[in-house]
């Protein structure tokens, strides 16, 4: 591709939307009929009374049902692939820490045209071959870190994968590589910043940073542009989820007015959580995707649980691949805190496995000082010792517990019994005091 | 050789202890010591009283998070140097005291302490011939 050329590929980035339309409805048959070959879905199908035959027009996807998470635990470890095992090549996994992991299969077609997504991303924000992309996310299971680097290869860059951590190292890549363009979750990048500021490094003097791809952690607008203003660069919001390939799914365009989500890769619904019923443009509704273009694993009608609604479908960019709005909160009560995902009831269940703790717990998050934590406020059931030594035991060790679950150190404090409050009914176990969604 | 003392959790909020406090005052009960360590995370309210049964019964019925437990609690002539020597053996035999804390009784001081071996606490006070404190 031609260095000077806004597209990586202009022949799906440029296409107009009928085209996306037929392009897709081309792609939805083909994927339904490749579902077949899924015990799980060859069996929903039939359990509904569907065939393949009966997808004529893209708004039959609605006759389809959705697939959730629970369906892709239920089936674990394989039970949704729609190629036998000897054709797939990679996997990758979620921690499973509230039931079975979810496990996502892919072909070698299938990690190329990831990579040809990621690819597109890279470009369309101004990344060219010529360019040093330091990917500082964690690699491992985290689609993150393998996503961005077959991605930004796939482009043609010198990819660094320098992984998550280790500030000092890493900017000494960015000086001595050269780095111009850099990925990772929004509160490293201020980690990045804050130790740059110790060791007497300006971003805008000494490095030769132009772009930074963030994502996998929720972040407001303010928090973008105050990393803009630390970095003195473009930051670029990146949207993936592991059970569509990874990051590469929706990405902002130079335009930064919302995120493209590829539509010759996915068919985007807006859907009310209650009632499954799609919400009218332009409201908030929970991302529904399928995908066209998997071999491993298709997806029909997945709900992400991600909030989000319809900005438009045309651009100055020149693509018309649907614009969305940043993410706007859950349809679940999973948290997202530092790119990992975690749900109340992984805290529960630690929680209830001290005697000397009772039910009643609070989850409260906070950004201090662009860092998010999180706080768990938990209640004794009864005081078990006069002593203030064992009580900070307790305490440790119900840390200790809590960061091998979460993989994250949460604050803990333990509180008398019935100070904490009990709404009617269910209980609230989460308060959100991150400026993150609004 | 022992005696029972009431431990409180409590948060660092105000009213807290004034919770505490009233449960006891509509019962009648007496205080006759108690401590408060200002520790970083918990607080600790340690209380001897007169009716300590009653007392802990009252407390856990008004949702409040409490134990009982026997302390030392040994008698002291009310002069200087006392308690040093007191506190001397317990040093000599290598017992760490976990908290501490005195007060008045007529002309008599009493020391409360746990430590961190009760059995060899309990040696050294009869070898020595400490005298201990009772309610009675």
């Amino acid at each position: 591709m031609d260095d000077k050329s806004p597209y990586l590929h202009p022949e799906f980035e440029t296409l107009s939307k009928e085209d996306i339309k037929k392009l897709q409805l081309e792609r939805l048959q083909a994927t339904v009929k490749h579902c077949m070959n899924s015990p799980f879905y060859k069996k929903r199908f039939e359990e509904c009374g569907l065939k393949p035959e009966d997808i004529k027009t893209l708004d039959d996807l609605r006759k389809i049902p959705f697939t959730t998470k629970q369906d892709l635990r239920d089936t674990y470890p394989f039970g949704i692939a729609s190629v036998p095992l000897r054709q797939c090549v990679r996997l990758h996994s979620s921690s499973g820490t509230t039931g079975n992991p979810t496990v996502i299969l892919h072909t070698q077609k299938d990690l190329d045209e990831w990579a040809n997504q990621v690819a597109r991303n890279l470009w369309m924000v101004g990344l060219r071959p010529d360019d040093v992309f330091q990917n500082s996310s964690g690699y491992g299971m985290f689609t993150g870190g393998l996503g961005f680097q077959y991605g930004a290869e796939k482009l043609g860059m010198l990819t660094v994968p320098a992984a998550a951590g280790n500030s000092l190292r890493q900017i000494k890549f960015i000086k001595d590589f050269g780095t111009t363009a850099i990925h990772a979750v929004p509160s490293y990048v201020t980690r990045l910043y804050e130790v740059m500021q110790e060791q007497g490094v300006d971003p805008r003097r000494d490095t030769k940073l132009k772009v930074l791809a963030i994502g996998a952690e929720p972040h407001s607008e303010e928090q973008r542009k105050r990393i803009e203003n630390m970095m003195g660069v473009k930051a670029y919001n990146s949207f993936g989820m592991s059970e569509m390939c990874g990051p590469g799914v929706g990405f902002e365009c130079k335009e930064q007015n919302g995120l493209h989500f590829w539509e010759d890769y996915y068919i985007v619904e807006i859907v009310d959580p209650e009632t499954l019923e799609p919400v009218k443009e332009g409201e908030i509704g929970e991302l529904v995707l399928t995908t066209l273009c998997r071999e491993a694993m298709p997806l029909l009608r997945y709900r992400t649980r991600d909030l989000t609604r319809v900005l438009g479908h045309t651009c100055p960019c020149g693509r018309n691949h649907v614009r969305l709005d940043r993410m706007r909160g859950r349809s679940d009560d999973m948290m997202v805190l530092r790119g990992v995902n975690i749900f109340p009831i992984q805290i529960e269940k630690i929680l209830m496995q001290f005697p000397e703790l009772a039910n009643n717990y609070l989850i409260t998050l906070t950004t201090d000082e662009d860092n998010d934590n999180m706080t768990v406020e938990v209640e004794l059931e009864d005081m078990f010792t006069d002593d203030y030594g064992r009580l900070l035991q307790l305490n440790k060790d119900v840390k200790r517990a809590l960061k091998d679950e979460i993989l994250l150190t949460p604050h803990v404090k333990l509180v008398p019994k019935g100070t904490l409050p009990v709404s009617e009914g269910k209980a609230v176990r989460v308060v959100d005091k991150r400026k993150v969604y609004q | 050789m022992t005696i029972k003392q009431i431990s409180i959790f409590i948060e660092n909020k105000s009213g807290t202890i004034l919770k505490v406090l009233n449960v006891l005052k509509e019962a009648n009960i007496q205080i006759i010591a108690s401590s408060i360590s200002d520790t970083v995370k918990y607080g600790i309210y340690r209380i001897i009283c007169d009716k300590p049964v009653l007392a802990d019964k009252l407390l856990k019925e008004n949702g409040i998070s409490a134990i009982t437990n026997d302390v030392f609690a040994i008698e002291l002539d009310d002069t200087p140097g006392q308690a040093a020597s007191a506190i001397q053996y317990f040093a000599e035999a290598g017992i760490n005291i976990s908290y501490m804390y005195s007060f008045l009784v007529g002309n008599k001081g009493i020391l409360i302490m746990r430590t961190d071996d009760t059995e060899k606490t309990q040696e050294i006070i009869k070898l020595k011939k400490l005298k201990s404190y009772d309610l009675a």
